[in-house]
């Protein structure tokens, strides 16, 4: 397979102890109907074991969906994660309520896009796209 | 294409309804009068004339004393039960301070921790007046004991005491996701409290079993029914089998449901649910008690309607879904706050919440004659239709062995997860329009105000943790919570040792703990 061909392998996850996964689990339909390969780990997981599944399954995006306001918190452990794993270039995206005046914070840790409520899967799966295939090129 | 017109869970609706639509009803068995079985048109003769629902606002965040402020002003503004929103470490039984409950302590409700913090929470509320609703389930027990604990020290007797907690810990494995325990164990918390409260808190409404949530996940409205029923079935089994009698405990289960948008069917979907507990209760567990066969329930404007997009819109939506709820016969009600696809609502925002419910109480003229949609040839079709629906669902999960078989094999997640997906790529084609979202678009000039929850909020939880944990005394609290630890591992009923481990001051954490060393932890089961 090409550098385009081969599958994007995403992880998606839902930190912390909310347990809303509606749009987590949509998301991982619509990605894998696109043809990408998803790993998705359910609710209720630590960022460390985000971190741990992204290295073990070698993934080149992590969307996490986060509906209970613990957003920043959350997004800032896993990017003190990343970066202690030298895991850099992964595309870091995030779902879920999350208020637009935190936008900017969660950009300043690295999260590259976060998709609201009333986002299309189709405008995601084209972000991810773009995003892993030009990291490829790179 | 208008030939393929449906409803929301996609029942055919024709252009105009006639009589014949109804002509297998009989308004005796399947209709009947308000206040007797079956209960279609309501579970009283006079309803809203004799009085009104509750009007009962979902409330709780940041600290118990900033929500107790919250509850007071609710209160002083004319609402007239609380209902009490907890965050999500008090929900799944974790302190403040433990590690996973990092950037979750205060945001989608108040932290409880200790007894402190529920006297804290209810300051100054008559609890021999105002009913209080706790939407609480893999922690109920410890939430009701601290609740008990407070209505004690105020002096009020438990029988006085009137409340609801939600207790429907099996929605939880196939949406929403707080539970804990094992399912088998669960049940026995929730059966340890029906007989608990049957003998000591006789007014209390000892589980909401929900469809809300369920529906919130991507159920359609046939789902949520059949689901919320196939829950109440194992939880009547559950008791018959803990040793109780049918009309011990039936007059005490109350439900919770979602209200849409869809108006008609929403209003069906109430109406074809008493009927279907009625039959239910009678026919299957042979209650005798109309009390027992009677559907109460609380109603909830539904949150996935709520849009990011052009938010005022969304009073609009939650009036339509709230006419729907009074217009079905709702017990009590919450409406949503129009900035909640963003955040916690602001105060101004949960007045306007409560506002509706009054505009339509008090102005709309609504309440003024009992289930007045009652003969019309589509409201009665589609109730019988959503009735009939309804029951093959419930005997298809009967066939796989009853809820918790369905849970165990993750039937009802994968439904209700088909149902979301198609309803998504209906919107993302524009076979669904949503006002705002995927049509009648324009940009936001600036971003909606939000409120949030002061990051301080956590910090002083923990400080005040901290306090309590080195004030107490904390051979009484290892003593108390050993009992618990022996209860637990034997059948005797686990209420009173919570009781007196709250009230040596344990904290949630560690009262869950112990039931975890005994009951072990739920491991989900992801089938997508």
């Amino acid at each position: 397979m090409t550098t385009s061909e081969r599958p994007i392998k995403v992880l998606i996850a839902k930190p912390g102890l909310d347990g809303h996964d509606r749009g987590a689990k949509i998301i991982v339909r619509a990605l894998r109907d696109s043809g990408m390969e998803v790993v998705y780990t359910g609710i209720r997981q630590s960022p460390q074991t985000i971190v741990q599944t992204a290295i073990q399954e070698d993934v080149e995006a992590i969307g996490l969906s986060i509906l209970s306001g613990a957003h920043i918190e959350l997004f800032t452990k896993i990017a003190e994660l990343l970066s202690s794993n030298n895991m850099v270039g992964i595309l870091l995206f995030a779902g879920g309520i999350i208020p637009e005046s935190d936008h900017q914070e969660l950009k300043r840790l690295g999260v590259k896009s976060v998709f609201g409520p009333g986002s299309k899967t189709s405008d995601i799966v084209n972000e991810i796209k773009s995003y892993v295939l030009k990291q490829r090129l790179g | 294409m208008e030939d393929d017109l449906t409803t929301a869970s996609g029942i055919p609706v024709k252009p105009i309804h006639y009589p014949e639509d109804c002509s297998n009803l009989d308004y005796d068995s399947h209709i009947g009068i308000p206040g007797e079985y079956p209960f279609t048109r309501g579970i009283r003769a006079e309803m809203y004339r004799a009085r009104l629902w509750t009007m009962r606002q979902y409330s709780g965040y940041s600290t118990p004393e900033e929500s107790n402020k919250r509850f007071h002003y609710l209160l002083n503004q004319g609402q007239t039960g609380l209902s009490i929103a907890f965050d999500l470490p008090t929900q799944t039984g974790y302190d403040s301070d433990h590690s996973i409950s990092l950037g979750e302590v205060g945001k989608v409700g108040v932290p409880i921790d200790t007894l402190d913090d529920m006297e804290t929470l209810l300051r100054d509320i008559p609890l021999e007046k105002v009913t209080t609703s706790m939407t609480i389930n893999a922690t109920a027990p410890v939430l009701l004991a601290l609740y008990l604990s407070v209505a004690k020290k105020q002096g009020i007797p438990l029988d006085q005491v009137r409340g609801t907690i939600q207790n429907d810990i099996l929605k939880e494995y196939i949406a929403r996701g707080t539970y804990i325990y094992p399912p088998k164990h669960s049940m026995r918390l929730v059966t340890d409290i029906f007989t608990f409260c049957a003998e000591q808190v006789p007014n209390w409404n000892t589980i909401s079993i929900s469809g809300y949530h369920m529906r919130e996940a991507g159920a359609t409205a046939i789902q949520e029914l059949a689901f919320t029923f196939s829950n109440a079935i194992e939880y009547v089994k559950a008791a018959l089998k803990a040793g109780l009698d049918v009309d011990q405990f039936a007059n005490r289960l109350s439900f919770f449901f979602v209200a849409s948008t869809d108006l008609f069917e929403e209003i069906a979907k109430y109406r074809a649910a008493r009927r279907i507990w009625a039959d239910i209760m009678k026919t299957k567990f042979k209650a005798k008690n109309p009390k027992s066969m009677m559907l109460r329930f609380h109603t909830q404007t539904a949150g996935v309607t709520l849009t990011a997009q052009q938010i005022d819109n969304n009073v609009i939506r939650t009036t339509i879904q709230a006419l729907a709820a009074v217009l079905g016969g709702t017990q009590s009600l919450h409406v949503n706050s129009k900035d909640e696809a963003l955040s916690l609502p602001s105060e101004a925002s949960a007045e306007l919440s409560l506002r509706t419910q009054q505009i339509l109480a008090h102005e709309s003229g609504i309440i003024n004659t009992v289930d007045p949609l009652a003969g019309s040839y589509y409201v009665e079709h589609l109730t019988n239709q959503l009735y009939e629906k309804t029951k093959i669902l419930i005997d298809e999960v009967e066939d796989l062995g009853g809820a918790i078989s369905g849970i165990e094999n993750g039937f009802q997640a994968l439904q209700i997860h088909e149902s979301a997906y198609t309803l998504q790529k209906a919107i993302e084609a524009e076979d669904q329009i949503i006002v705002g979202v995927n049509k009648y678009q324009k940009p936001e000039l600036e971003p909606a105000k939000i409120t949030p929850v002061e990051s301080s909020a956590a910090k002083s939880q923990m400080t005040k943790l901290s306090k309590i944990k080195a004030s107490r005394d904390n051979a009484k609290v290892e003593a108390s919570l050993l009992k618990l630890k022996s209860v637990a591992s034997s059948d005797d009923n686990t209420i009173e040792p919570i009781m007196e481990c709250v009230q040596a001051y344990a904290t949630v954490g560690e009262i869950s703990d112990v039931l975890r060393s005994v009951f072990g932890e739920h491991q989900e089961t992801v089938i997508i």
